[in-house]
């Protein structure tokens, strides 16, 4: 029998703690919807979607009701589409984008993945036309998010496509110019990117996995916070315990409600990603954590060490938890996305340099940063291969989503609104990578890769 | 059986306890077992509850559940038991 205490903590967690299960992401394979007509593709492409996705939002909303656990993003990644569109011989990419908005809008979902493409080792066609086509896709759709694999461990670092991406940001930064360049912020792009993924922008439903599954996103930071707060002053190792406790109990939410997803939808369970999640609203988080640890602002010297800390002790509390764990699994640090790290850059205790060594440490990358508008697609290709080199070298995920807003300068602050915030606009070394970046080719995989 | 934990939370007032357990009986729901306790100043009433016969959809009797404590100034929330097992039980 559950003890008074036990169930007032919970509620405590939910109601005051903004405990949540931030995405249940159903994945979905196109596979099968190949055509070498794009009018058939697409009408594929909608019809298995809406058909598998009917009753994701019912489903998900009847759980978070009767579990009294809100559950806040219901959504859905595909199999990248550069894959599935190859055979078309008059593919026509904005309209596979518009068929996946439209087959979001008809199932409800906020966001859907998968308009990616896998460029780690080499382009084919398919790839480079699809991923010319990213900022028209992103500027004439809402929901739809794009992500593209340019490094791996096992591959390098396909730097033509660094190169490329950079001007994909820029013109993708151009044609949103109207909305705060928002369209950047659906674009991630990833090395060694991970195939169950449930958080967005990245997500999509890779060629390793099923036919459908469900895959649950939790979250927390601010249970987390609370926690780190009953033990002020005690060491690290304390610290580490308390977050690895909490991180079990929030984990068994994401275990729970994975399940009956599952279940309820007759959809095999694949995973839970244990991560910390942040969101703009006060309480929420991940900067907070580090500076419930001592670090007076967040970036200052320790943010590091603090971060690693965090970040493992995620895991180790998550991993029994759940008897699948996958995803990204760790700390985010979306700096438009959580309040601390956004006080934190307006104050300048946080620069691009300081996330950059948090990357190496936390679960993904350089995430939701605003830049200057006039940042040069080389620089931004540049970012975009520093990160790679953290990923592929430790043999991690890491990932660039950047925002250069058209028309702003560094200090000024650009509202996203949602759970996609507002970022303050930070600065970029003044010196440039041109040269470095137009040598094109690959950066061969380390020796890390040689694992056989 | 299914179990549902039902929490109220909020300032005491007269009736609470009568109310609550008028809108379960309604709704054919069993009380299994309760306690009151004044938990952090506040008044904190948890009851267990076998919901296995109840007449409506957990919706719908969250809903009215809901609309008794808005009209009580209280917070009165239903969960089903398995969220507490799952976080607290390995």
């Amino acid at each position: 029998m559950i003890n008074n205490h036990e169930i007032i903590e919970t509620i405590k967690m939910i109601s005051e703690e903004n405990l949540d299960i931030r995405t249940i992401t159903m994945g979905i394979s196109l596979l099968d919807c190949v055509s070498d007509c794009c009018d058939t593709l697409c009408e594929k492409i909608y019809d298995k979607i809406t058909r598998y996705a009917k009753n994701l939002v019912s489903t998900g909303e009847n759980i978070e009701r009767e579990y009294g656990i809100p559950i806040i993003n219901k959504r859905i990644s595909v199999t990248p589409v550069s894959i599935i569109s190859h055979a078309c011989r008059d593919a026509d990419y904005i309209k596979i984008a518009r068929a996946l908005e439209r087959a979001a809008t008809q199932t409800g979902v906020n966001f859907i993945g998968g308009y990616s493409a896998l460029v780690h080792k080499g382009y084919t066609q398919g790839d480079k036309r699809l991923i010319e086509s990213i900022p028209q896709a992103l500027a004439q759709t809402e929901r739809v998010c794009s992500s593209v694999n340019i490094a791996s461990t096992k591959a390098g670092i396909n730097m033509d496509a660094a190169a490329q991406m950079g001007n994909v940001i820029k013109e993708t930064a151009y044609l949103t110019k109207d909305k705060n360049s928002i369209g950047c912020a659906k674009l991630v792009v990833f090395a060694n990117a991970v195939e169950d993924n449930p958080f967005m922008a990245g997500a999509f439903h890779g060629i390793g996995e099923g036919e459908c599954v469900i895959n649950v996103g939790v979250s927390g930071p601010g249970v987390v916070k609370s926690a780190l707060e009953s033990v002020r002053g005690m060491d690290f190792g304390t610290v580490a315990e308390t977050v690895k406790k909490t991180a079990f109990k929030i984990t068994r939410m994401g275990q729970l409600v994975a399940q009956e997803a599952s279940k309820r939808l007759g959809v095999p369970f694949g995973i839970v990603d244990l991560s910390l999640a942040p969101t703009p609203e006060i309480g929420d988080s991940v900067a907070y954590i580090l500076e419930e640890m001592g670090i007076e602002k967040c970036g200052a010297h320790g943010t590091t060490a603090a971060l690693a800390l965090l970040n493992d002790a995620v895991k180790k509390g998550g991993i029994m938890a759940s008897s699948y764990v996958g995803g990204l699994s760790g700390a985010f640090i979306p700096v438009s996305e959580d309040a601390g790290m956004i006080e934190a850059a307006m104050c300048e205790a946080l620069s691009i340099e300081k996330l950059e060594a948090m990357t190496c440490v936390c679960s993904v990358g350089l995430d939701m940063i605003a830049v200057p508008g006039d940042t040069k697609a080389a620089t931004l290709s540049a970012i975009i291969a520093d990160e790679a080199a953290i990923g592929v070298v430790n043999n991690k995920t890491t990932a660039v989503r950047i925002i250069p807003a058209y028309n702003h300068k560094a200090g000024d602050i650009i509202e996203f609104g949602g759970l996609l915030g507002r970022a303050p606009v930070m600065q970029v070394s003044k010196y440039g990578s041109d040269s470095f970046i137009s040598r094109g080719g690959r950066i061969p995989a380390p020796m890390q890769s040689l694992k056989n | 059986m299914e179990k549902a934990v039902l929490t109220v939370i909020g300032k005491d007032t007269k009736g609470i306890i009568a109310r609550v357990a008028m809108l379960l009986y309604e709704n054919n729901i069993n009380i299994l077992d309760i306690s009151q306790t004044i938990m952090q100043d506040m008044f904190t009433m948890i009851m267990l509850c076998d919901i296995t016969e109840c007449r409506v959809k957990f919706d719908a009797l969250a809903e009215n559940l809901d609309d008794l404590g808005e009209k009580l100034g209280l917070s009165v929330r239903i969960q089903h038991e398995d969220i507490f097992n799952s976080m607290h039980r390995i």
